[in-house]
C-alpha cells in the first residue's frame, strides 16, 4: 500500500503544483517540491533492513482483471536500489536547482514536469506488470520531452526534445510489442509469474523476437549504440535535469529492464552476445567520442553514454552465469552482475555531482566551451574540490569508489574469457582488450575535464562573466554525491551487504544463496593481480595520449560527416518526412468523391471479403416477425427519395430528399418501439437539414460535370456492392452464431448493474471504460478548440519558429 | 445597433426553466427509462447557450460565475475518480455498486455509484459545450 502510494505521491504533488505557485510567488517553488522526494526517501529507507533480510513487498490492486492487466507493485532489492536512487538523486537535485533556476522562470511548468518524471520511473521500478510498466515507460518520455524542451524558445532544445522522443518512443513500441509475445507465449503479463513459468516461455517460438524487441526499448533508453545519438542533443535541456534525467535515472530505466528480465532471457546465446557485445561498443564509442568535445556539457553525454554501455556489458556477461543453473562454479560468473549494479550506484553518485559541477561553472561564468575556459582553480576552490574528486572517480582511480567497480569489471572481463560456452574462448579475448581500449579514453576525457577547466591561463576576455565561486547553496547537492563517493570507497561493503545483495537475489532467482554471490569488495587484494595492471596501464597510456592529444586529434576527421550517425538520422527523418508528405498529397487531394471511394472500397473489401473467407452467409427468414404493410410502404417511400436524389439536378431537391430518408428512418425506429432514438434522429435530422438551409446561399450551384463511361460504371459499382453487402450483413447477422451473444448481460442489467435502461447501464457499467475515455477525449477536443481559438499567434509572431 | 428581442427574453425567461428541469430529470431517469448523463448534459448545455444567445455574456455570467473551463475539468475528475476510487476498496477498477437505503423524509430510494460516474460526464458534457460556442462566438 505504502509502495503504492509512493508512486502516486508526486503525481498528486504535480496536480497541487498550481495551487501552491499562487499561493507563495515569494518564495521558491522549489523548496515546496523537495518535500517530496525526501519524504519518499525515507519511507523507502525504512525498508532497506528488512529488504536486507530478503523480504519482498507485493500488493496488488485489481485494474484490468479480464486481460490480466493490475497494477501489481512490486518492491524487492532491485526496485530498492533504484528507488533509492530516483529519490535520492531527485531530491539533491531538486535542492541544487532552487539555486540554479532563478524564479523569473516558468517554475511551476519545470517543478510539474520533474514531479511527473518523477513518479513515472517510480511506476516502472515498482511495476510487476508489463503493461503497466509499458505506461509509465512512455511516461517517462514524454516528461522527458517536455524537460529538455524547458526553454522552448531556442530551436536546439526542440530539436533535441524531438529527438529524444522520437528514439525512445519507437524503442518504447518495439518493447511493447516484445511484451505482447512475452503474453502469448505465457499468457499472463507479471514478470514474477513469467519468471516461475520459465520453461514455458523458453520454448516458445516467440522466445527470441520478443527478447530483441524488449532489448530495443532497453537500447534506445539507455542510449546505447546506434541509438546514443539523442542524449548528447538532450544536453540542451537545463542542467539539473540533465544532472537527473541523463545521467542517474532515466537512461538507467533501460538498464533496469535489462536486470529484471535477465532471469527470462538470462543465459541464451542471443542475450549474452547482444546486451553484452553492444555495451561494450557503445563503451567503446562513447568514450573515444568523449575525448574530442569542446562542450563540457556534450563531453559529459558521451561519457555517460560510454558508461552506460560499460553497465550494459557487465549485466551481459552476468548473464552467462544462468546457462548453466546454479552450481559453485557458475556463482563465479554472477560477479559481473555484482559490479554492474555497484558501478550503477557508484556512476551515479560521481556523475550526478559532475553535471552539478557544470551546471555551476556555467552558471558563473557563462560558457562552458573548454577553449574559452581555463584557470579557474583559485577562484573556484570548492568547485575545483567536486570536478577532482569527480574526474577521478569517473576514471577508476583511488581512492574513489569509481576505482572499485572499475576494478571488478576488469576482472569480470577477465574471468569470462575461460568460458567455453559462446565461442567466448576465441573472441572472448576481444573483452578485456576493448574494456581497457575505453578506459584509456575515459582517463583521457576525465583529465581534459579538470585540466582544461581549472588549469591553465584564465582568459577573462572569453568569459561572459567575471568567475567566482558558487552560492552555498549550488554546492550542498555537489558535495553530499562526492561524500558518498568517497564514503562508498571506504565502507564498500556496507552498501554490498544491504543494497547490493538483495538486488541480486531479484537478478538471479534460482540461485539459492546470496552469500555467495556477495563478494567481499576491497580495493586491495594483498598482491598485484592483473586487473592492478591494466589499471596502471590506462594511467601510463592516458597521460601519454592527453600529452599527444593535438597530434593524432585528425584521427576523428576519419568520418566523413555525411557518414555519421547522425547525418543519417536526420536524412531518414528529413526523406520520411518528405515521402509522406507527396503520398498524402496524392490521396488526399481534397475530393470528397475520392475519399468515399477509398473508404467505401475498404469497407467492401474487408466485410464482404471475410463474409465470403468465413462462409457465413444464410438467411434463415422463419425467424423473422412479420413484415406490416406500412413498414412496406416505409421502405417504398425511401428506396424511391434515394433514387432520387442520384437524379436530381438541384441542390435544394437533393437537400429535402435527404431530409426525407432521415425522417423515415426516424419513422422506423418509432415503429420498432426505440423513443430515444426516434428522437435523436429527429432531433439531428431536423437540424442538419436546417444548417444546410442556412448555409445554403454559400454554396455554389450543383455542377454538371462530364464523367467517364468508365468511371461512372466504377462508381456505380461500388455502390452496388456496399448496398449488397449491407443488405447481406443484415440478413445473416440473425444466425451468426460463432460468438456467445452479449444480450443475456443486456437482459440481466438489473440484477449485475442495478439499471433497468439497458443503453446507460452499458454505458455506465459494462463498458464504462469507453465512457470514462470518452470523456477525457471530449475534454481535452473542447480544450484544443479553446486554445486554437484564444491563444492564436498575433500577427508578427511568425519568426518564433526560426529564432 | 440595439435589437428588440422583447418577445426572445420573455420567451426564454420561462422556457429555460423548463429546459433546465427537463435536463435535471432526463439525468437521473437515466438509470432505468432513457435519458442519462450525455443527454442531460447536453440538454443543460443548450439551455445555457440560449441564455447566452438571448442576454449578453456579462448579464448571463453575473447570475452563473463559473469558469465554464473549470466545470469541464471538474467532470472529467469526477468520473476518472469515481473509476479510481474502486480501487480502493479492493474492487477492480470502475466497479460501480449500487443499493437501496432508507433516507429520512423521502422514504426508500435506489442509490447508486454510477450517478457519481455520470455526473462527472454531465459536467464535462456541460463545460465542453459552453467553453466551445462561447470561444467560437467571441471570435471575430
Amino acid at each position: 500500500m505504502l509502495i503504492a502510494f509512493s508512486i502516486m505521491l508526486p503525481f498528486l504533488a504535480a496536480a497541487l503544483i498550481p495551487l501552491i505557485y499562487r499561493r507563495f510567488k515569494n518564495i521558491h517553488l522549489g523548496w515546496f517540491v523537495l518535500i517530496v522526494p525526501v519524504a519518499l526517501f525515507s519511507l523507502l529507507a525504512t525498508y532497506i533492513p528488512r529488504i536486507a533480510n530478503g523480504e519482498v513487498f507485493i500488493k496488488t490492486f485489481e485494474w484490468i482483471p479480464s486481460f490480466g492487466i493490475n497494477i501489481t507493485t512490486y518492491l524487492d532489492g532491485l526496485s530498492m536500489i533504484f528507488s533509492l536512487l530516483i529519490t535520492g538523486v531527485g531530491s539533491l537535485v531538486i535542492l541544487y536547482s532552487i539555486f540554479y533556476l532563478s524564479t523569473k522562470e516558468s517554475l511551476h511548468h519545470f517543478y510539474c514536469y520533474l514531479l511527473l518524471f518523477m513518479g513515472a520511473m517510480l511506476g516502472v521500478v515498482f511495476s510487476d506488470n508489463l503493461m503497466v510498466l509499458y505506461v509509465f515507460w512512455e511516461l517517462t518520455s514524454v516528461s522527458s520531452f517536455l524537460l529538455i524542451a524547458f526553454w522552448h524558445h531556442r530551436k536546439a532544445s526542440r530539436a533535441g526534445a524531438r529527438k529524444a522522443m522520437t528514439i525512445t518512443v519507437s524503442g518504447g513500441v518495439a518493447m511493447l510489442a516484445g511484451f505482447l509475445m512475452l503474453y502469448v507465449a505465457s499468457g499472463t503479463f507479471s514478470i514474477r509469474e513469467i519468471i516461475a513459468n520459465l520453461d514455458v516461455v523458453q520454448s516458445s517460438v516467440y522466445f527470441v523476437p520478443a527478447m530483441c524487441l524488449v532489448l530495443l526499448g532497453a537500447f534506445t533508453k539507455s542510449a546505447q549504440f546506434p541509438f546514443h545519438i539523442w542524449l548528447p542533443d538532450a544536453m540542451e535541456a537545463p542542467t539539473p535535469v540533465s544532472a537527473y534525467l541523463h545521467s542517474a535515472t532515466m537512461v538507467k530505466a533501460g538498464i533496469y529492464l535489462v536486470a529484471r528480465t535477465t532471469p527470462i532471457f538470462g543465459g541464451h546465446e542471443v542475450w549474452f552476445w547482444a546486451v553484452s557485445g553492444v555495451g561494450l561498443l557503445t563503451l567503446f564509442w562513447g568514450s573515444f567520442n568523449a575525448v574530442r568535445q569542446y562542450d563540457l556539457k556534450a563531453l559529459l553525454a558521451y561519457s555517460t553514454i560510454s558508461q552506460l554501455g560499460l553497465i550494459m556489458s557487465l549485466f551481459g556477461l552476468g548473464s552467462a552465469a544462468l546457462h548453466f543453473g546454479y552450481s559453485t562454479q557458475s556463482v563465479i560468473y554472477t560477479q559481473a552482475t555484482f559490479a554492474a549494479l555497484f558501478h550503477l550506484i557508484n556512476h551515479s553518485t560521481f556523475k550526478g555531482a559532475l553535471f552539478m559541477m557544470v551546471g555551476i561553472v556555467d552558471h558563473e561564468v557563462g560558457t562552458r566551451d573548454i577553449r574559452r575556459l581555463g584557470g579557474l582553480m583559485s577562484l573556484m576552490p570548492f568547485t575545483f574540490t567536486i570536478a577532482v574528486i569527480g574526474s577521478a572517480s569517473m576514471a577508476g582511480l583511488p581512492p574513489f569508489n569509481g576505482f572499485l567497480s572499475k576494478e571488478m569489471f576488469f576482472a569480470a572481463t577477465l574471468k569470462i574469457t575461460q568460458l567455453d560456452i559462446f565461442s567466448l574462448d576465441s573472441i572472448g579475448l576481444l573483452f578485456p582488450i576493448i574494456a581497457w581500449v575505453a578506459s584509456v579514453f575515459t582517463f583521457i576525457y576525465c583529465v581534459i575535464i579538470v585540466m582544461r577547466t581549472f588549469f591553465g591561463k584564465i582568459q577573462p576576455d572569453r568569459l561572459e562573466k567575471p568567475p567566482h565561486e558558487a552560492p552555498f547553496g549550488m554546492l550542498i547537492s555537489p558535495f553530499i554525491l562526492v561524500a558518498f563517493v568517497i564514503g562508498i570507497f571506504i565502507f564498500p561493503n556496507v552498501l554490498g551487504h544491504y543494497i547490493l545483495s538483495p538486488a541480486m537475489a531479484s537478478i538471479y532467482p534460482m540461485f539459492p544463496s546470496v552469500e555467495e554471490m556477495t563478494p567481499h569488495i576491497a580495493a586491495w587484494h594483498g598482491y598485484i593481480n592483473t586487473e592492478l595492471i591494466m589499471t596502471f596501464g590506462v594511467i601510463v597510456v592516458g597521460v601519454f595520449l592527453y600529452r599527444t592529444l593535438k597530434k593524432w586529434r585528425p584521427v576523428y576527421l576519419w568520418i566523413p560527416q555525411s557518414f555519421t550517425l547522425n547525418a543519417i538520422y536526420e536524412r531518414v527523418i528529413n526523406s520520411s518526412e518528405s515521402v509522406s508528405g507527396r503520398v498524402t498529397n496524392r490521396y488526399m487531394n481534397g475530393n470528397l468523391t475520392y475519399y468515399f471511394v477509398y473508404i467505401y472500397v475498404f469497407f467492401v473489401t474487408l466485410l464482404a471479403g471475410y463474409m465470403i473467407y468465413a462462409d457465413v452467409f444464410s438467411w434463415n427468414p422463419s425467424k423473422d416477425s412479420l413484415i406490416e404493410p406500412y413498414e412496406l410502404v416505409l421502405v417504398f417511400v425511401m428506396i424511391a427519395a434515394a433514387i432520387a436524389i442520384i437524379f436530381a439536378k438541384q441542390r435544394i431537391t437533393v437537400v429535402l430528399l435527404n431530409g426525407v430518408l432521415g425522417y423515415s428512418v426516424a419513422f422506423f425506429f418509432v415503429v420498432f418501439r426505440a423513443p430515444d432514438l426516434a428522437l435523436t434522429q429527429l432531433v439531428v435530422e431536423s437540424v442538419t437539414t436546417a444548417l444546410f438551409l442556412l448555409s445554403f446561399k454559400y454554396l455554389p450551384k450543383l455542377k454538371n460535370e462530364y464523367i467517364s463511361k468508365s468511371w461512372r460504371f466504377a462508381k456505380v459499382t461500388i455502390s452496388v456492392a456496399v448496398g449488397a453487402t449491407v443488405t447481406l450483413i443484415g440478413l445473416a447477422v440473425m444466425n451468426y452464431d460463432r460468438f456467445e451473444p452479449i444480450s443475456k448481460y443486456f437482459e440481466d442489467s438489473y440484477d449485475l448493474a442495478g439499471g433497468k435502461n439497458i443503453v446507460n447501464t452499458i454505458l455506465g457499467d459494462f463498458r464504462a471504460f469507453d465512457t470514462m475515455l470518452e470523456v477525457v477525449v471530449l475534454f481535452i477536443a473542447g480544450l484544443g478548440v479553446y486554445t486554437l481559438i484564444k491563444l492564436k499567434a498575433k500577427k508578427g509572431d511568425g519568426d518564433v519558429e526560426s529564432k | 445597433m440595439k435589437v428588440n428581442d422583447v418577445i426572445l427574453k420573455s420567451v426564454v425567461r420561462g422556457v429555460v426553466f423548463i429546459v433546465f428541469t427537463l435536463g435535471m430529470y432526463l439525468f437521473f431517469a437515466g438509470h432505468n427509462a432513457p435519458g442519462g448523463g450525455f443527454i442531460g448534459g447536453l440538454v443543460l448545455g443548450s439551455g445555457i447557450v440560449l441564455l447566452y444567445l438571448t442576454y449578453d455574456i456579462e448579464t448571463v455570467h453575473k447570475g452563473m460565475p463559473f469558469d465554464f473551463k473549470k466545470v469541464a475539468a471538474i467532470g472529467v475528475l469526477l468520473a476518472t475518480g469515481s473509476a479510481i476510487a474502486s480501487i480502493f476498496f479492493d474492487v477492480p477498477f470502475l466497479t460501480q455498486t449500487d443499493g437501496y437505503y432508507n433516507l429520512p423524509l423521502i422514504g426508500e430510494k435506489h442509490l447508486s455509484t454510477v450517478t457519481i460516474f455520470e455526473a462527472g460526464v454531465a459536467l464535462t458534457v456541460i463545460g465542453t459545450l459552453v467553453t466551445i460556442i462561447l470561444n467560437i462566438s467571441e471570435d471575430e
